[in-house]
């Protein structure tokens, strides 16, 4: 085992040949985070009194949840020592990605940043359809894989199971995946050796123009837009001025230096190293995440492959519980603008919701996180529309409508709608190959092909309409594999499909937010599930009540609220009229929180809880 | 009397009230409510402010009517001093509790007192509630002979698996007895009935109707039953021992209970009263009592958790017996809270209280927005069209059971 380094590199003067740059691909808890932890602290950028769990996982959110949604980078210094007992010192960039699924894109370009990347997998659980997606990604990028098997200390572990499984999947000798413990920190060092060594250093043109690739972009609310780079060629100075390539935007370097973990302003960045940028700038969007940042004096003609501007795939409505918080909700995703590039939004109005903003998100873990930020940073109570993905309408006209609220739907004679599919990998324990593909069916699903990961597991792959996908899919595939089975996606085209946009009326009353596009098998099944949903939850009024559920003009589900026919408290009990009179200030006042859809009067809660499902969740839990 | 007491400011120890009360005084009508906190045993479905048992916490049974002539002493004392003009009483109501549970001679002396506070106008009503097993044809004469005019019985339900829910104890067949000699001494007679217990039937239901008309009292009350909560029937319904209550069945009671006693020559005139006509048109036997209530009038309620209304004064008295007795031992002022109307509210309270009331309600007096809305109500059949355009709110029978509703309606844009 080498010791701690005993001198440090001196960034922006780096030799490349001593510069590791390597990532961590795991699955969301398999021990990332612990593992980076108990890097900093057997390096010594950390020391164990300032260690905090989880130290590179900034937002209370991601800490809380166990996973990392923002990407640091940390250089650490290590040394190995050659058989002669000479010392030589490496400086080793830790570059942290998300692992979810929804930011594949920022997982790309993390993973363009490393040379090597670290497998790591549980050794009591064995290796997820996430990590598999993120491995493939890796190898395709040429990067060194070191395989790693983490929480040898569970009683649980099994670790020569999955060191096979490891093996069959990477090409290599079972014996060479390594064990270590985050937890405990046993094999960490030998780990930290093995990447030293195998990992390949950077290789770049010293004396071109500066080429840095920005892989991740945060805002921070004291210093404004921190961006992390790597370079590939030349040298980026403080004080310098610097382009981004995409939008030829100019900034000055207020500030350059590298995460250790801190951030330590230095003299630069040169060849091969990872550090972080501030120019002052306070919003993400003027530094994004795959651009290229060069010298403005005498810049590069060619911008780093790679870059693309985040694409949102799933939309949905946020509106504030108590429509008073109208603005302060405008505000915060203002303010979270700043810091998600990925998030887009404009205004939107609902009969049934009021005031509320359609946004656009990766998938659906960015559209909880947007939506836990907001409730926990700001302080708002939200209730979120059903998910919709984007689907192109073209009507009789030949006309072509991009709709991604079923309200832009258009009415008249549709000639085709197109919606778009993903490739999902399903990984699941063999058991429930059965339930998983009926899932897969009854969603519209086309099988692509299975195989077997290890002996006691199969990765099923299908096409299946992303709409499918962002509804409920997902806890439907949970509960179907008793919470084994996951799922990794990524877009695949479009297909023409028979969908149809079915209507919830309420006294012949559309209420938009229960608006849906369906395939026409499920026109029906969504039709009678909602109408329900709504008599149950909709209290009677003083008149007949019928919920319809249309496609077009033509009703295909109904049902009704019969009129209420008691409303009036018997007794005056003895002259309390108070306690009379507040029952009815209280009742004007929930009158004030009802909706009017026409004439019928509609608690919010109502249409959160027809929102939610949580009426048939009630239903099964007696 | 609720199960809670409103929140509100706390009242004065010497139970003052502002100078605002005094005006306008002499053109109101004044009664008095006299509250008696005892029973013999709890019924499961009450959350009155009553109590079982001789003595509570040092709190006699014995000394009650003494506190409560006590309380009397008071109430004049505070009323002159805040300058309401003298008036004689319209009304006094025996309520509880059972009053009857007390020796004649406490009603006697508390009834006393109070004609000697304050003198009785020559028509004045006064009335007892009275279970049926707790008095027998002395204690009625000796009721009359005091000056009662009227009792008004707990009958419930003719049907035994009825009151037997309701825990009620007294023999159905009892009534015919307690009406006849109650009729016989020369009292008026009123029967209370209770509506949708849970496992009573339409036909249960229908019974009890029968029964009662066919005791011919003046008057008949009929409550739908209210599951109160921390009463014995909430806690059985939601442990599931009990069917819960259905609002549809206590409708179709309610038009069953309106159509047999029209029939029957009962009139309505609110939502949960009936009163007998009379072959002479001069005579009504409402309860003039209960309708004050309805009417905004004046009155003062003796005795633990009471409620009374003085000039737009709301104030409530402790609820415990010994709490009260405490207070009046001390020479304090029994009331615990108390609230000041403000304008608003009394708008409110004179849409609320008098909508219910036959006739009770002038479109007149409502705002812009309120007759506004009598458009619409007449046009869901809540209100009497004809009454509506010659000037006042008449719920129809569709009104009656929607009548909070109604009410709601008429308030819609009122603040509050």
């Amino acid at each position: 085992m080498s010791p701690r380094a005993s001198y440090t590199l001196e960034p922006a003067s780096t030799d490349p040949a001593f510069i590791r740059n390597f990532c961590i691909i795991a699955h969301i808890d398999h021990g990332k985070s612990t593992l980076a932890d108990r890097m900093l602290s057997v390096t010594g950028v950390v020391s164990d009194r300032d260690m905090r769990a989880q130290y590179l996982d900034r937002m209370d959110i991601e800490r809380e949840r166990g996973i990392t949604i923002k990407s640091q980078a940390v250089r650490m210094p290590w040394a190995l020592t050659d058989e002669n007992g000479k010392e030589q010192s490496y400086a080793l960039n830790m570059i942290d990605t998300p692992g979810h699924v929804d930011f594949t894109y920022e997982v790309s370009r993390s993973l363009a940043a490393c040379e090597g990347a670290i497998l790591l997998v549980d050794a009591a659980q064995g290796i997820e359809a996430q990590t598999l997606a993120n491995l493939y990604l890796a190898m395709e990028n040429d990067l060194t894989i070191i395989p790693v098997l983490n929480k040898i200390d569970l009683p649980a572990a099994d670790p020569d199971k999955y060191a096979e499984e490891i093996a069959g999947l990477i090409g290599c000798d079972p014996a060479s995946v390594l064990r270590v413990s985050g937890k405990t920190g046993v094999g960490v060092p030998e780990l930290l050796d093995e990447a030293t060594r195998l990992i390949p250093a950077p290789v770049g043109d010293a004396d071109a123009p500066a080429r840095a690739m920005i892989f991740d972009s945060v805002y921070d609310a004291y210093r404004g837009v921190i961006t992390y780079v790597r370079m590939i060629d030349g040298k980026l100075s403080p004080r310098e001025k610097v382009m981004m390539m995409s939008t030829k935007s100019a900034h000055e370097l207020l500030e350059i230096g590298v995460s250790a973990p801190e951030p330590t302003p230095t003299k630069g960045l040169g060849v091969g190293e990872v550090g972080y940028l501030i120019t002052g700038v306070k919003d993400v969007r003027l530094s994004k995440v795959g651009d290229t940042v060069t010298n403005f004096a005498k810049p590069s003609s060619v911008p780093l492959q790679g870059y693309s501007e985040p694409k949102p795939m799933v939309f949905s409505g946020l509106y504030p519980i108590d429509g008073s918080d109208y603005p302060v909700l405008r505000e915060a995703l203002d303010k979270l603008k700043l810091s998600d590039a990925a998030l887009v939004y404009e205004p939107e109005t609902s009969v049934a919701l009021g005031f509320g903003f359609r946004c656009g998100f990766l998938g659906l873990l960015h559209l909880e996180i947007v939506r836990e930020r907001l409730e926990r940073e700001f302080n708002l109570d939200m209730i979120a529309t059903a998910p919709s993905v984007i689907y192109e309408v073209m009507g009789d006209d030949k006309k072509f409508t991009t709709v991604t609220n079923p309200s832009e739907f258009p009415g008249g004679k549709i000639a085709s709608v197109s919606e778009p599919m993903v490739k999902a990998s399903i990984l699941t324990p063999k058991d429930f190959v059965g339930t998983v593909m009926e899932l897969c069916q009854s969603r519209r699903g086309t099988m692509q092909g299975m195989e077997y990961v290890g002996t006691d597991r199969v990765e099923l792959h299908y096409t299946i309409p992303l709409g499918e996908i962002v509804f409920d899919f997902f806890d439907h595939l949970k509960s179907r594999t008793q919470g084994y089975a996951s799922l990794d996606y990524e877009p695949s085209g479009d297909q023409e499909a028979d969908l149809v946009k079915v209507d919830i009326l309420l006294q012949g009353e559309a209420v938009d937010a229960f608006s849906a596009i369906v395939h026409r098998d499920k026109a029906y099944a969504y039709g009678v599930l909602m109408t329900e949903r709504l008599k149950n939850l909709i209290p009677r009024q003083q008149f007949e009540v019928p919920i319809q559920a249309a496609i077009g003009a033509r009703i295909i589900a109904r049902e009704s609220i019969r009129a209420m026919r008691k409303d009036v408290l018997a007794k005056c009990y003895g002259g309390d009229i108070s306690r009379k009179r507040k029952l009815l200030e209280k009742q004007k006042e929930g009158k004030k929180r009802m909706k009017m859809v026409g004439r019928v009067e509609v608690p919010q809660s109502a249409f959160i809880a027809a929102l939610s499902g949580e009426v048939e969740a009630g239903k099964e839990k007696k | 009397m609720p199960g809670a007491l409103p929140i509100a400011d706390p009242a004065p120890l010497d139970g003052a009230l502002p100078a605002s009360v005094a005006v306008n005084s002499a053109n109101r009508d004044w009664s008095v409510y006299i509250h008696v906190p005892f029973c013999r045993v709890r019924c499961g479905y009450c959350d009155f402010n009553t109590y079982t048992g001789e003595e509570l916490r040092g709190a006699k049974r014995s000394d009650y009517a003494t506190e409560a002539i006590a309380e009397i002493e008071q109430a004049s004392a505070v009323l002159t001093q805040a300058g309401v003009a003298p008036r004689k009483a319209s009304t006094v109501f025996f309520g509880g509790g059972t009053p009857t549970l007390l020796p004649v001679s406490d009603l006697t002396r508390m009834l006393a007192a109070a004609r000697d506070t304050w003198g009785f106008m020559p028509d004045v009503e006064v009335t007892t509630e009275a279970n049926p097993d707790s008095v027998d044809r002395d204690y009625l004469l000796a009721l009359k002979e005091a000056g009662f005019t009227r009792v008004s019985f707990g009958m419930q339900s003719a049907v035994p698996h009825v009151l037997a829910t309701l825990e009620r104890t007294h023999d159905p067949e009892r009534v015919p007895f307690v009406v006849e000699w109650a009729r016989d001494v020369g009292l008026d007679v009123s029967l209370d009935l209770i509506y949708g217990t849970p496992g009573e039937s339409l036909a249960d239901w229908e019974r009890s109707l029968d029964y009662a008309i066919a005791q011919n009292p003046d008057h008949i009350s009929a409550y739908a039953l209210i599951i109160e909560t921390g009463t014995k029937l909430a806690a059985q319904i939601k442990r599931g021992d009990v069917a819960p209550v259905d609002d549809d069945l206590q409708a179709d009671m309610y038009e069953l209970a309106d159509a047999k006693l029209a029939a029957a020559g009962y009139d309505w005139y609110e939502v949960s009263n009936w009163a007998k006509r009379d072959e002479n048109p001069e005579i009504s036997h409402a309860s003039r009592h209960n309708l004050g209530y309805w009417l905004g009038n004046d009155w003062w309620g003796v005795g633990p958790g009471a409620h009374s209304h003085v000039g737009g004064v709301r104030w409530w008295n402790v609820k415990h017996p010994a709490a009260y007795a405490d207070r009046i031992a001390a020479g304090h002022s029994p009331g615990a809270g108390r609230e000041t109307l403000a304008d608003s509210s009394k708008y409110l309270e004179h849409v609320l209280l008098r909508a219910r009331v036959r006739n009770g309600l002038s479109t007149a007096t409502l705002d812009a927005d309120g007759r506004t809305a009598v458009a619409g109500l007449i046009a869901d059949e809540l209100v009497d069209a004809r009454a509506a355009i010659g000037g006042t709110i008449n719920l129809t029978l569709k009104g009656r059971l929607l009548a909070d509703a109604v009410v709601r309606r008429l308030l819609a844009d009122a603040p509050i």
